[in-house]
């Protein structure tokens, strides 16, 4: 095997010359738990775009956080984010052929009466409670 | 080069090693599979409002701590490749060990929690809300303990200073297997 398709795993794609970045990645790891506690405590304030933003907006921001500085994918050949960003684009197109099946119960010429007769029946037997609220046992009793 | 290795463990034609460019495709593929779960899951918590009175039984503290314990794992992963880097093969071999201890705590606290629900009569089959929780949940389970596992085999070798390439490969993964979970957790157990 030639020089050329053999070379040392740097994994930063700078062969040669490391320098020990561990309070960079402890500094990366006390934002993470800053966000965690955030994405907890915003829900508890029962309004729909806080909980919106805290807990889902912050996963987001989590998951780019790890991505970048513990998967170090910004600084990886290009495309293996291109090859990311293509499954990404499957699962999204995935969701936008069937989402209209799943999340409606009805169009102009169909109708999904056992979704709908589902939906009427547990918000009849349940109505939705208030964030924050204490759950009851009594989806399970029904069962 | 010694031809007792396989070649794969060291060619980089494409600029990646081969087993590093291995593991970026196996977390190609692994989107494909916890997308398709989580993007299911979502529609159906969308069409199904009444889903929520079964989502509110789900621990939340259980789901944060676990967050927490995997956010801290994917640390010591990270400070394992880091120490590879500089090739010290102890130090990657014991944050390596401390990885697989945070898979260990994850997965016990996840028992404990599986037990309660199932012992409260929330089964895979009482509900599809319960249908979906024990998929994702399980299948992220699964990958938890087969990361632990190769860890394992990897930390053995690190400690002798043979393959540190590998520290960095396995803890690609497991920072992905983290990824999972802080997207499952505000869908399963924030979402009320």
């Amino acid at each position: 095997m030639s020089d050329a398709t053999t070379a040392p795993d740097s994994g930063h794609g700078d062969s040669g010359h490391h320098e020990d970045h561990s309070k960079h990645y402890i500094k990366i790891w006390g934002i993470l738990l800053v966000l965690l506690v955030a994405s907890i405590i915003g829900p508890e304030l029962g309004h729909p775009t806080v909980t919106l933003i805290t807990a889902f907006g912050i996963a987001f921001v989590k998951a780019y956080l790890v991505i970048k500085h513990f998967m170090h994918l910004t600084v990886e050949k290009r495309y293996i984010g291109f090859l990311m960003l293509t499954m990404l684009a499957f699962m999204l197109v995935f969701v936008a052929g069937v989402a209209p099946d799943v999340m409606k119960h009805e169009g102009q010429r169909w109708t999904n009466d056992a979704a709908k007769a589902a939906v009427e029946k547990g918000l009849k037997a349940h109505p939705p409670h208030h964030a924050g609220e204490p759950a009851d046992q009594k989806a399970h009793e029904q069962h | 080069m010694s031809m007792a290795r396989p070649i794969a463990t060291t060619r980089s034609a494409t600029g990646i090693s081969t087993g590093k460019l291995a593991v970026w495709w196996l977390i190609a593929s692994e989107i494909v599979i916890f997308g398709g779960v989580l993007g299911s899951y979502v529609m159906h918590r969308l069409g199904h409002p009444e889903w929520a009175d079964q989502a509110a039984n789900t621990n939340t503290w259980a789901g944060a701590f676990n967050t927490l314990v995997l956010l801290t794992s994917s640390l010591a992963a990270v400070l394992a490749h880091n120490a590879a880097e500089m090739k010290d093969g102890k130090k990657a071999a014991k944050f390596l060990w401390l990885t697989i201890l945070g898979a260990l705590v994850f997965l016990v606290v996840k028992s404990w929690e599986w037990s309660t629900e199932i012992h409260h009569g929330f089964t895979i089959t009482s509900h599809t809300f319960w249908s979906f929780y024990y998929t994702a949940a399980g299948i992220h389970g699964l990958h938890v303990i087969i990361g632990a596992i190769i860890m394992a085999v990897i930390a053995v070798d690190a400690a002798k200073g043979k393959d540190l390439q590998r520290v960095e490969a396995v803890g690609l993964y497991w920072h992905f297997v983290d990824i999972v979970w802080i997207f499952l957790f505000p869908l399963l157990y924030i979402a009320k």
